[in-house]
């Protein structure tokens, strides 16, 4: 009698081999996390850059100091990268790249243009 | 089971609106990085007189609440797949929508509390 091969019950993460497009798929998901934990961080910048001059000031002076300089740094490397791979995802929607080859180069080039992007606005704001 | 939604009254409507909502924060994105970029280096007088605007502080709202709604999906969407215990999972859903109400307001009292 032939034996049917049992279906792996305990997968191991570290033996799979995720494609390109996995990573990026799940780097969308944990980079809108992280920007979803920050949402009462941006407000409250809002109001302080918006309150006074004085306020103003001091948010420019906090955003100096290593603890808040991180995350800005790490909002904005979300953002971007976020807002990136969310435009692949609306191409996606309307047909274009689809097939396996495209998605992955797309994935690739995703990563690229986030990465451009994000060392843009570092360079230009905060460097 | 009850059906598979978040805020829509289907699965299709979240799809749509998770949708809409990504292009209404993406033009408000470019929009903040376009003004920052003529603008260099901010001044709190630009700033201010930017959101003194009463179509800044409409677009503004906007984005606020497609932020909120994008989120929400996100988050319950999330929240389903990876919290199975449905205590856990209710009492995290019930309370972003708590932080989520509280940060609208909030937000329309920044945006209109400022002169």
């Amino acid at each position: 009698m032939k034996k049917t091969p049992t279906p792996p019950i305990h997968l191991n993460f570290l033996a799979i081999h995720f494609p390109l497009t996995a990573w990026v798929s799940i780097a969308h998901r944990l980079s809108g996390l992280w920007l979803f934990l920050l949402i009462p961080y941006v407000l409250w910048a809002l109001e302080q850059s918006l309150f006074s001059a004085y306020t103003f000031r001091r948010l420019k002076g906090f955003l100096e100091q290593p603890f808040f300089k991180i995350i800005l740094l790490s909002f904005l490397a979300a953002l971007c990268y976020h807002v990136v791979a969310g435009l692949r995802h609306l191409l996606m929607d309307v047909g274009v790249g689809v097939t396996k080859t495209k998605s992955t180069a797309s994935a690739a080039l995703t990563l690229m243009i986030a990465l451009f992007i994000f060392l843009g606005l570092v360079y230009r704001f905060i460097g | 089971m009850k059906s598979a939604k978040s805020f829509g009254k289907t699965g299709l409507q979240d799809w749509i609106l998770q949708r809409i909502s990504a292009v209404i924060l993406s033009f408000y994105c470019f929009f903040l990085l376009g003004y920052l970029l003529q603008h260099h280096p901010i001044h709190y007088h630009h700033w201010h007189t930017l959101f003194t605007h009463e179509w800044m502080r409409i677009f503004s709202l906007a984005a606020l609440l497609s932020l909120l709604l994008h989120a929400w999906i996100g988050l319950w969407t999330i929240t389903t797949d990876y919290l199975k215990a449905e205590w856990l999972r209710r009492f995290a859903q019930l309370s972003i929508l708590a932080m989520f109400v509280i940060h609208f307001l909030w937000g329309i009292a920044i945006l209109w509390g400022s002169h």
